[in-house]
């Protein structure tokens, strides 16, 4: 009856999120849902050009990416704060730092990993170049990730809050700009012939920094809001 | 047989040590200059009214509230805390949440999580998923945590809340029984405990009485 090992408890925790994900299936489809409306909207309102729609498709499915992430983010810590698990997360002998890498990661895999996974599709839908497409599909892995874990800080900051939806997207708006710019500019490079290599980079490095920081954040967010 | 805090190792000395604890929630002063010390053995019951801050004391005892109050606590022992909120998810079936539990506390086979639920009186309900269940069965299959546990020190917030007779006593004797092995309890409750078993009072308006 002895406490898990730390990694034990984490693939335990990552199976319960991602089991938890699975049972409101949802859940799951309203991002992907959301990403298809946008998509089919944009040829109607800038009309249907090919060639228009192909050099705004970058950004077009950048914005939507970041947009169907932010939808999501409000709902990380929510469910589990109301049912009182946040509380015990708390009090577990576990480090917070990995449990709450093991949430971001469950929410990550049902979000932003299958957006990248079904954004070819929306590309192809928007006329964006052949070549582009393993950039986009990489620059969305790279760049969800970071979506994920900032967004996770506004999530557990607002997590107390009655109405936190407008202010989680006030509070992580700023941080997520930098995401987007890096991320549509990587396949844009690849369609004005440039290497997407650097923006890429930057993406990964921008995950490094997360990834060592975010839970850090996020650990202490839940705290306070725990507290309160 | 699922034994309760029996697998802990216990310290011969207190299992928590509370020094000058106060507290004030919006300009009223709740309590003042609380100290005591949790020892092996111990039952003690707060007690006090509706707003007298039972439950903000077990938060800060647990370490849930760390701003706000005056005083420190010196937590000696792994301890379990049940709250107002059973944290049971209603996803999932009984047998998933205390498999999954979020506390991360132990690692239990299937055969002792079967046995705590049948000891809570869910025999059969292993695998209902949650929402199915009634508010007493979502307290029950938080309380059979009780029955798994290997910590010493419980702290419990209105543990009889929604608990038929039969199932309040059965806890009370999981309770003695926790205590006498060495563990210790800190209950809230508003109903006074049908013990054979010396139950340390703490009143939230007058003090630690013996």
């Amino acid at each position: 009856m002895s406490a898990p090992g730390t990694l034990a408890f984490s693939g335990r925790l990552l199976r319960r999120q991602l089991v938890l994900a699975l049972r409101r299936p949802v859940d799951i489809g309203n991002p992907l849902l959301f990403f298809a409306m946008v998509v089919v909207l944009f040829p109607l309102g800038l009309g249907p050009v090919p060639a228009a729609l192909a050099s705004f498709a970058p950004g077009i499915l950048w914005i939507i990416a970041l947009l169907a992430n932010l939808l999501t983010a409000d709902n990380l810590f929510r469910g589990d704060f109301e049912d009182g698990s946040l509380e015990q997360l708390l009090l577990s002998p576990q480090p917070l730092y990995i449990s709450v890498l093991a949430y971001v990661l469950a929410q990550w895999l049902v979000t932003g990993l299958l957006l990248a996974l079904v954004s070819p599709l929306f590309a192809v839908m928007l006329g964006l170049a052949g070549a582009a497409i393993p950039v986009l599909i990489a620059s969305l892995l790279l760049g969800t990730a970071v979506l994920s874990l900032v967004g996770g800080i506004g999530a557990a900051l607002t997590v107390g809050l009655n109405r936190g939806g407008m202010l989680i997207a006030l509070l992580i708006l700023p941080f997520y700009m930098p995401v987007l710019i890096f991320g549509s500019a990587a396949v844009q490079a690849v369609v004005s012939g440039m290497p997407a290599a650097p923006h890429l980079a930057i993406l990964g490095a921008m995950l490094c920094l997360a990834l060592a920081l975010a839970p850090l954040a996020i650990g202490a967010a839940l705290r306070i809001s725990v507290d309160a | 047989m699922v034994a309760s805090g029996s697998g802990a190792v216990l310290a011969a000395g207190p299992l928590l040590h509370a020094q000058g604890l106060g507290l004030e929630r919006g300009g009223r002063e709740l309590f003042r200059d609380l100290s005591f010390a949790v020892e092996p053995g111990h039952l003690m019951q707060v007690e006090g009214a509706n707003g007298a801050g039972k439950t903000s004391l077990l938060r800060i005892l647990a370490g849930l509230s760390r701003y706000g109050f005056s005083g420190s606590v010196e937590r000696c022992a792994p301890l379990l805390y049940l709250g107002h909120h059973s944290a049971v998810k209603a996803m999932l079936s009984p047998r998933e949440n205390l498999a999954w539990h979020i506390s991360g506390a132990g690692s239990y086979s299937r055969e002792q999580i079967d046995e705590a639920l049948a000891r809570v009186g869910l025999y059969g309900y292993e695998d209902v998923p949650s929402h199915a269940l009634s508010a007493g069965q979502h307290r029950r299959v938080n309380l059979a945590r009780l029955y798994l546990s290997a910590a010493p020190l419980w702290l419990l917030d209105e543990p009889f809340t929604a608990i038929d007779r039969d199932g309040v006593a059965e806890l009370e004797a999981l309770l003695v029984g926790h205590a006498q092995q060495g563990g210790a309890v800190v209950l809230t409750s508003h109903q006074s405990l049908s013990v054979s078993y010396q139950v340390a009072m703490l009143s939230l308006s007058a003090g630690l009485q013996p």
